[in-house]
């Protein structure tokens, strides 16, 4: 394959050049343990209290306040099993129907042992109704979790004013902001909210670390017992190139976020209105005034996920579906049902993801080369009066 | 990544035989949008009685057209007995086989093959008949379907199946059925047999009673409900009556045929007491 354009970055991104360089000597010569007395590992722990700072510094808020972990799974494992760990009288977790299954999962988990699970809804432009969120809460809830922005539309939830009615009744609040973070500016020193999980592969640093950020006062039971890591709180030998790779590219998150919310921003408006403009019978899945900048899914009826998907890596096109044959599950996406996308159209459904390394001539030959892909499935499709 | 043949990949991107004959002798329309893949299958004979025009419309992954494209190729110029006798496992060998969890698509194409050969000798009516009685809800597949899918192709697990003809993938609240039907094809062959429901104990105290509804909602109901969009709270039990509120439901889920509370009913009756019924407590 020659050309790859790659705008499948809700997946995963590319590993910042800056990034790579920064990592580098932590994977060669400086390979010493952190938590060694000698100066040649003391230097690394050094270099970790920088990367923490860095990471604090995006989120706005105090460099003790972050846990290093190992990915966004294990951020929102931590959270939420060990927040309820440390109140063990309340039994019911609000959380969302739309939520990535990193919190899906361990939340329906909860059910097997006698906790009271409550998904909220969400509506057909993925927005989630604060009414029945206010009136779910209870003295008996222990923890709230909800998504800041969705992995598959992009829509952005109303954290804060959640965060604030959490806080008004003293529940603690977990937000999963793998998504939004490097997307969206975040100020936790003016939040409310408690703990929020980050992934670096989602921000240009490589897979295998995370990080959660506590809020100082908020309880939490450590979820890896091990050593005295992380100040008690994460066990086990620490990640050190990863977290100083994590520490760089929050750094430049910092940076680029002007650029983000700008030109990526009109990069995605850009082939959002192309497609919309050039192929019949499409649509955009989400709230399109309450999205992340840079992403995009889009549904084309009668026309099935996979083989778009199949037809675009021919051009070297690197996007998503939330078709069911792509996950090799029989059911689309759960996000979309959720929101009562029709299956018609949650089959045929198509997210483009684009971060600072696209260009507008990226956008422009995939809007060129999309109607033809288009077209020509519709061609094989019954579904289509002709 | 699907790992795809060569030969899938040739026949989804050239694919043999696409449209629609309008005067055809034969039609066989099977699937459907909501399913995720769906096929129309029309050929024409000559005067032997031959197959001397096939055409295919597909929706669906690369895996389904490829399927469709390649059958197409392989019943030209056969006659309706030689073409009945064509298995969907024929298909994938055409193919060089295809993924376990695509050969329901190779199970489509030899389904509408089916219906289109019955269109012409029912002369034109009714093209698709189910036979046999509905197991899988989510994805309207009967049990002489499924007899079938595990006969053909000497399936032993549950998991097959629904990889070759997607029952049991949506809710997976059939899968303790297909287990039974695959019990009674292959007998000895099963050895990891699905666990039969726990025989119903005979009298139970009320808070038995109460405990074994909770746990039938929680692990029999609930799991179904959710997969659909939906969630169910067990608000009550007085005497027989169970009392149950039901959330959102989605509007184009097939579930909808059949209304939530049957469902209930039907699973707490199969599995704590005949007596029960089911009331809906609205919310406010």
């Amino acid at each position: 394959m020659n050309r790859v354009i790659y705008m499948d970055n809700n997946a995963t991104t590319r590993v910042a050049p800056e990034v790579l360089e920064e990592m580098m000597p932590y994977l060669t010569e400086l390979y010493g343990n952190p938590s060694s007395m000698h100066t040649f590992g003391g230097q690394v722990a050094h270099k970790i209290r920088a990367a923490r700072q860095q990471t604090a510094a995006l989120l706005g808020c105090d460099a003790d306040e972050i846990i290093f972990t190992s990915c966004g799974t294990e951020s929102n494992n931590t959270a939420i099993l060990g927040s309820l760990a440390a109140s063990p009288n309340k039994r019911t977790v609000i959380t969302t129907r739309v939520e990535h299954p990193a919190v899906l999962s361990p939340c329906r988990n909860l059910e097997q042992h006698g906790y009271r699970v409550i998904e909220l809804a969400v509506d057909k432009h993925g927005n989630l109704g604060m009414a029945e969120f206010e009136s779910a809460l209870s003295d008996d809830t222990a923890l709230v979790t909800a998504m800041y922005a969705n992995n598959e539309t992009g829509v952005v939830f109303p954290v804060e004013k959640i965060a604030a009615l959490c806080k008004e009744k003293g529940i603690p609040f977990h937000t999963d902001a793998v998504q939004a973070v490097g997307k969206i500016p975040l100020n936790m020193k003016k939040s409310g909210i408690d703990m929020l999980s980050l992934s670096g592969h989602k921000l240009h640093a490589p897979k295998g670390v995370g990080a959660l950020y506590v809020r100082r006062g908020t309880r939490l039971s450590p979820y890896l017992l091990g050593g005295h890591q992380e100040a008690n709180r994460r066990g086990g030998t620490e990640n050190v190139s990863g977290i100083v790779a994590l520490g760089k590219a929050c750094e430049l998150s910092q940076q680029y976020m002007e650029d983000e919310n700008t030109r990526i921003r009109g990069l995605r408006d850009r082939l959002q209105e192309k497609i919309l403009t050039i192929c019949p019978d499409a649509m955009v899945n989400g709230d399109v005034k309450n999205r992340l900048p840079n992403t995009l899914n889009v549904s084309f009826e009668f026309i099935e996920g996979e083989s778009i998907l199949m037809m675009l890596n021919q051009f070297g096109i690197c996007a998503s579906s939330g078709s069911a044959c792509t996950s090799g599950s029989l059911e689309p996406s759960h996000v979309l049902r959720a929101m009562g996308v029709p299956f018609t159209a949650a089959h045929g459904s198509i997210r483009f993801s684009l971060s600072r390394y696209n260009t507008q001539d990226e956008v422009d030959f995939v809007a060129e080369k999309l109607p033809a892909i288009v077209n020509r499935l519709r061609q094989l499709s019954p579904f289509v009066a002709k | 990544m699907w790992d795809y043949t060569d030969k899938v990949m040739d026949h989804f991107f050239n694919p043999r035989n696409v449209g629609k004959i309008e005067d055809y002798d034969g039609i066989g329309e099977v699937g459907s949008l909501a399913c995720g893949d769906a096929l129309t299958l029309t050929f024409k004979l000559d005067k032997a009685g031959r197959i001397a025009d096939v055409k295919f419309q597909t929706f669906g992954c690369a895996s389904a057209v490829a399927s469709s494209s390649v059958l197409t190729e392989i019943i030209k110029g056969m006659t309706l007995e030689e073409a009945a006798k064509v298995t969907n496992q024929q298909i994938a060998d055409r193919l060089g086989g295809l993924p376990e969890q695509k050969m329901h698509c190779s199970v489509m194409g030899q389904e509408a093959l089916a219906a289109a050969i019955a269109y012409h000798r029912n002369k034109g009516k009714a093209s698709v008949e189910k036979h046999g009685h509905i197991v899988c809800t989510c994805f309207g597949v009967t049990d002489e379907e499924i007899r079938k899918v595990i006969m053909e192709n000497d399936l032993t697990t549950v998991e097959q199946v629904t990889n070759y003809c997607k029952a049991g993938g949506g809710c997976g609240g059939c899968r303790g059925e297909i287990g039974r039907i695959l019990e009674a094809v292959q007998g000895q062959r099963i050895k990891q047999q699905a666990k039969a429901p726990v025989a119903k104990p005979k009298k139970l105290s009320n808070i038995q009673k109460i405990e074994l509804i909770q746990e039938t909602v929680r692990e029999q109901i609930r799991p179904v409900i959710r997969a659909h969009g939906g969630d169910i709270d067990l608000i009550d039990v007085e005497g027989n009556k169970v009392i149950v509120a039901l959330r959102g439901m989605c509007a184009s889920c097939k579930m909808s045929e059949v209304t939530t509370k049957d469902l209930v009913e039907a699973r707490l009756r199969e599995f704590v007491s005949e007596d029960l019924y089911v009331e809906e407590e609205k919310e406010s």
